[in-house]
């Protein structure tokens, strides 16, 4: 097995609601993202997904498991190599409106992270920026220009520039198009399409967009409540899921035909993600799980290797 | 159809990067604030307004012919040429007396709101910025001060102080900004975790920016708009404590005088000399209802959900 | 389509925003019809002036900073809507035609029950006492499938799910039967899974009611599933409308090839360049002599830059506005043409 860049063990991320209660956002998950790779992490609102990516950030202090960057474990960096661990892993954000300051010019937001970790010249520092923003495709008179400018994709990728800046090996993209319209959808994909070529960077990809997961990703996780129910290359998790949630979010997917009559029925999963407060025991997606059984409501199902490669955690897929 | 002609018809292609050319000329925040500002009539009237009356504070009492304590036959004479406002019942000439007065009155007003706006932004900043416990008890004491009756906080102090001659305006300011922060401390705070919950911070803490500077790069900037408007409207109502503290004879002292004293020595005479409390009256009235619009008109200039 | 009664025809509608900058027309001259029981779908990208449309049907922009341009005509079953005065606009609101947004929780009162939320319209618009309206709300939740509707219809929006929230807005808007029914982006805040269930759940009472439904939205998908007729806005105007068969099958403007080419089939080759448009849509604040799509079209020619196109018919149905439909205008490689490559 290829060697993990990232790598969790047995990730728990809890938020405390009260005394009580306690918000499971991720719940025991294991995942490893190999160098050069694209994880997507799918899954609907609530699921963690978001949570999971920022605990690996180490923006969140883990509940409890590791979490491996290099083979270093992530929350026993201090001093240089925590410094070291900002520079070589960063974020891209979901809201392009509000990731980026205000009163800010977009050449002060791109160079932040270079004045932490380099020292440059003013010349040199002007001329970075420039580099940055073409390679974003952006041209240099967006360095004096304000975020509130700017549309929408063009601020998603000053937030690419910024976490470029710092020249990371990993990024966390944090649903970074789901904000944006479908014509500028394809125009960021490309962009971290090829940045990721040109850089060979690792990204995990978060979405609830299937179809970009599928075609940017080379593996997908799925999540559902805080927990990984399936975890494969995105060529199997499309066509060959096991996990029955995985086989209801494909078939939800409203998908253009442009060959066949134009509508296709879409399939309907019966009623709602329930709350991640005090989730009951078992396995979380049993109550709306039309092939759930006694097991599923006692007992939560571990990720287990189907195939090479293939992950799901579900007591009725052997 | 109309007649075209066939050149016209070739296919030339995309525009190079003309799409993403910015339309709009560039535009500062302070440059396109001061321009809503400026839309706002009212608001410029009473900064004019304002400015009128500042001027008039500072340097109408030196070209007036009279001094503002010294005393003269001519008491309680009406308004005339000779005596614009009047002169009170020691023959003192109102007209120089009601800027002298105002000096003190405007004075505190800035200095008392500046003061506590400065103690208010750490205070609340440093209770935003740790978060948990430390804001936990910070916040508390902020509410066991509040609580305390502020009547009884000024008279205890003017009390002490006068044993230790300090100079009234001093005395004055202390009382009325000992508990006038909190109100602030508690303002900045929901400002100051509003912008730490923004994306841009996590952006920041990410790249390894020191907390220091993520306070000075982005907590600051982005609240000081909505801090600078609080400041304004927070200056009538020192100018109104003032006025109110030393007409009930707990501010300002003879000879030194303010708008607020000088309401309260025209008091016992109002009925044969209302001149006497008008103008005073008439002055602290419109200083306040100008910070007060200025305020208004700064708001809607920096309020950046009303931006677009 | 045999049911063609024209409920709602809209003629030349602009409108304008007002801002520092100066007057931005966000709609240009947009004309089109609703027949009955229809859906017709408006899709294309943020600022194209789709929801503005919209809401101008309903006249819930309010002067001075929102204008509708006094040259517009709207016509409600013959009724001009420019006309009506606000007693006519309130029982047009609601009682004819009512409309659901994006976000369910900012257009929902969170301090009154849903159940009072879903009776308020009934009391006002059919003159209900309170126990007849609880009782046709209760009769709008079953419809609308929320669970145990007796239980509900005291609950308060925040205690409901985002999905529970738009069926409750989907109750509130179709209580007094309206003929039309806009919904602004109705799935984009909810989950895939969600999305299905609503959209399920509009198509069966849209038939059920004889609902027409204008259905605002950016997703091609949705739109391919759900609607009769599409319109593809780009700028302020339509560039291409058609039946959803006509605009997914026939589509000939240039626009609507680059909408259909954006959304990575699940079939594709991974990680291959997506067809993406170049640049961002014009500023409206710009006028637009030319075609507003020139800048950013590959077979953009010497007259797009010149003259804004006017609209061809092509069929009964189908039209568009494109100058690669005159007859001067040399053959291009359609979308289709790539895509069988």
């Amino acid at each position: 097995m290829a060697e993990y860049l990232v790598e969790a063990k047995n990730l728990c991320k809890y938020f405390k609601v009260d005394r009580k209660r306690m918000l499971k956002a991720v719940d025991n998950v294991s995942l490893g993202i190999r160098k050069g790779e694209t994880l997507g992490l799918v899954g609907e609102s609530g699921c963690g997904k978001t949570t999971c990516g920022r605990t690996l950030l180490h923006l969140y202090e883990a509940t409890s498991g590791e979490i491996y960057f290099d083979g270093k474990d992530v929350s026993k960096l201090s001093g240089k190599d925590n410094m070291d661990f900002k520079h070589r892993a960063q974020m891209i954000f979901q809201d392009p409106y509000s990731s980026l300051d205000p009163r800010m010019t977009i050449g002060e937001i791109i160079a932040e992270g270079m004045d932490v970790h380099v020292k440059l010249t003013g010349q040199e520092r002007q001329q970075r920026i420039v580099e940055l923003l073409a390679a974003v495709g952006l041209t240099e008179q967006f360095a004096g220009r304000f975020a509130h400018e700017l549309s929408g994709g063009q601020r998603q990728r000053v937030g690419i520039a910024r976490a470029l800046a710092v020249d990371p090996d990993f990024i966390v993209c944090d649903e970074p198009i789901s904000a944006l319209d479908v014509s500028i959808q394809a125009q960021i994909v490309n962009l971290l399409i090829k940045l990721q070529r040109e850089r060979g960077l690792t990204y995990l990809f978060i979405s609830h967009d299937l179809s970009m997961v599928k075609h940017i990703s080379d593996r997908v996780g799925v999540m559902y409540l805080g927990s990984l129910v399936e975890l494969a290359s995105s060529e199997v998790i499309f066509k060959n899921a096991k996990h029955p949630y995985t086989q209801a979010l494909m078939a939800a997917i409203p998908e253009v035909d442009f060959d066949g009559d134009g509508k296709k029925k879409i399939e309907r999963l019966e009623g709602e993600v329930p709350s991640p407060i005090n989730p009951p025991p078992g396995c979380r997606f049993a109550a709306r799980c039309k092939y759930a059984t006694d097991i599923c409501r006692q007992q939560q199902p571990q990720l287990v290797e189907l195939e090479p490669d293939h992950f799901v955690a579900c007591h009725h897929c052997k | 159809m109309e007649n075209i002609a066939k050149e016209k018809f070739q296919i030339i292609g995309t525009e190079d990067d003309a799409a993403d050319l910015l339309a709009r000329p560039p535009i500062n925040f302070w440059k396109d604030a001061w321009r809503r500002f400026k839309m706002n009539k009212i608001a410029v009237v009473a900064l004019i307004l304002l400015c009128v009356l500042i001027v008039m504070c500072v340097f109408a009492p030196m070209v007036s012919k009279y001094d503002f304590e010294v005393m003269s036959d001519a008491r309680n004479a009406d308004p005339s040429a000779e005596h614009w406002f009047g002169t009170d019942k020691l023959g003192r000439d109102m007209w120089t007396r009601v800027w002298v007065g105002g000096r003190v009155s405007i004075i505190i007003g800035l200095t008392g709101a500046l003061i506590s706006m400065t103690l208010g932004c750490i205070y609340g900043g440093i209770a935003a910025y740790f978060g948990g416990m430390v804001d936990n008890i910070m916040m508390r004491i902020v509410e066991v001060l509040i609580s305390v009756p502020y009547l009884i906080v000024v008279i205890l102090m003017s009390v002490i102080f006068e044993e230790y001659d300090i100079p009234q305006l001093v005395t004055l300011l202390l009382a009325m900004c000992i508990t006038g922060w909190c109100g602030t401390a508690r303002f900045v705070r929901s400002e100051m975790l509003r912008i730490k919950s923004e994306e841009f911070t996590l952006a920041a803490q990410l790249l390894g920016v020191s907390p220091w500077k993520i306070v000075i790069r982005h907590f600051i900037p982005n609240t000081i708009s909505i801090i600078i408007v609080n400041i304004t409207f927070s200056i009538p109502s020192y100018i109104f404590s003032e006025a109110f503290l030393s007409y009930l004879g707990l501010g300002i002292e003879p000879p030194g005088t303010s708008w607020g004293a000088l309401a309260s020595a025209a008091q016992s005479q109002f009925t044969f000399y209302p001149y006497l409390l008008f103008w005073p009256v008439l002055m602290i009235a419109l200083t306040m209802l100008c910070f007060t619009l200025i305020g208004e008109g700064m708001r809607d200039a920096l309020d950046p959900k009303a931006r677009k | 389509m045999e049911n063609k009664e024209k409920i709602l025809e809209v003629e030349n509608l602009g409108v304008s925003f007002h801002t520092y900058a100066g007057e931005v027309k966000a709609v240009r001259g947009v004309s089109f019809h609703v027949n009955r029981g229809e859906t017709l779908a408006f899709v294309g990208e943020s600022g194209c002036g789709k929801t503005a449309t919209a809401k101008a049907i309903m006249r819930l922009w309010n002067p001075p900073f929102v204008e509708i341009k006094s040259d517009s005509s709207m016509k409600y079953n013959g009724e001009e809507i420019m006309d009506m005065d606000n007693k006519q606009l309130q029982s047009l609101r609601g009682n004819k035609i009512s409309m659901i947004f994006q976000d369910p929780m900012t257009s929902l009162n969170p301090t009154m029950t849903v159940g009072k939320q879903i009776m308020e319209g009934l009391i006002l618009h059919q003159g209900m006492d309170k126990k007849q309206a609880r009782e046709a709300a209760l009769e709008m939740l079953k419809m609308v499938k929320i669970p145990a509707p007796e239980k509900n219809i005291d609950s308060y929006p925040h205690q409901l799910s985002g999905g529970m929230r738009q069926r409750v807005m989907i109750a509130m808007a179709l209580a007094n039967k309206p003929s039309i029914l806009i919904a602004d982006e109705p799935t984009t805040a909810l989950d895939v899974t969600i999305q299905a269930q609503i959209l399920d759940l509009l198509q069966g009472l849209k038939d059920e009611m004889d609902t027409a439904i204008i259905l605002v939205t950016h997703d091609l998908g949705v739109i391919a599933n759900f609607a009769d007729r599409v319109q593809v806005m780009y700028a302020g105007q339509v560039v291409e409308r058609g039946t959803t068969e006509e605009i997914f099958k026939e589509a000939k403007h240039p626009y609507t090839w680059a909408l259909l080419s954006s959304v990575p089939a699940l079939a594709t080759e991974n990680k291959q360049e997506l067809y993406a448009l170049k640049g961002t849509p014009p500023d409206l604040l710009l006028p637009l002599e030319r075609c507003p799509f020139a800048a950013r079209c590959e077979y953009c020619m010497g007259i797009c830059r010149e003259k804004n196109p006017a609209e061809v018919s092509l069929g009964e149905t189908h039209s568009v506005a494109c100058w690669l439909q005159h007859p001067d205008a040399p053959e291009v490689q359609s979308f289709y043409d790539r895509r069988k490559k």
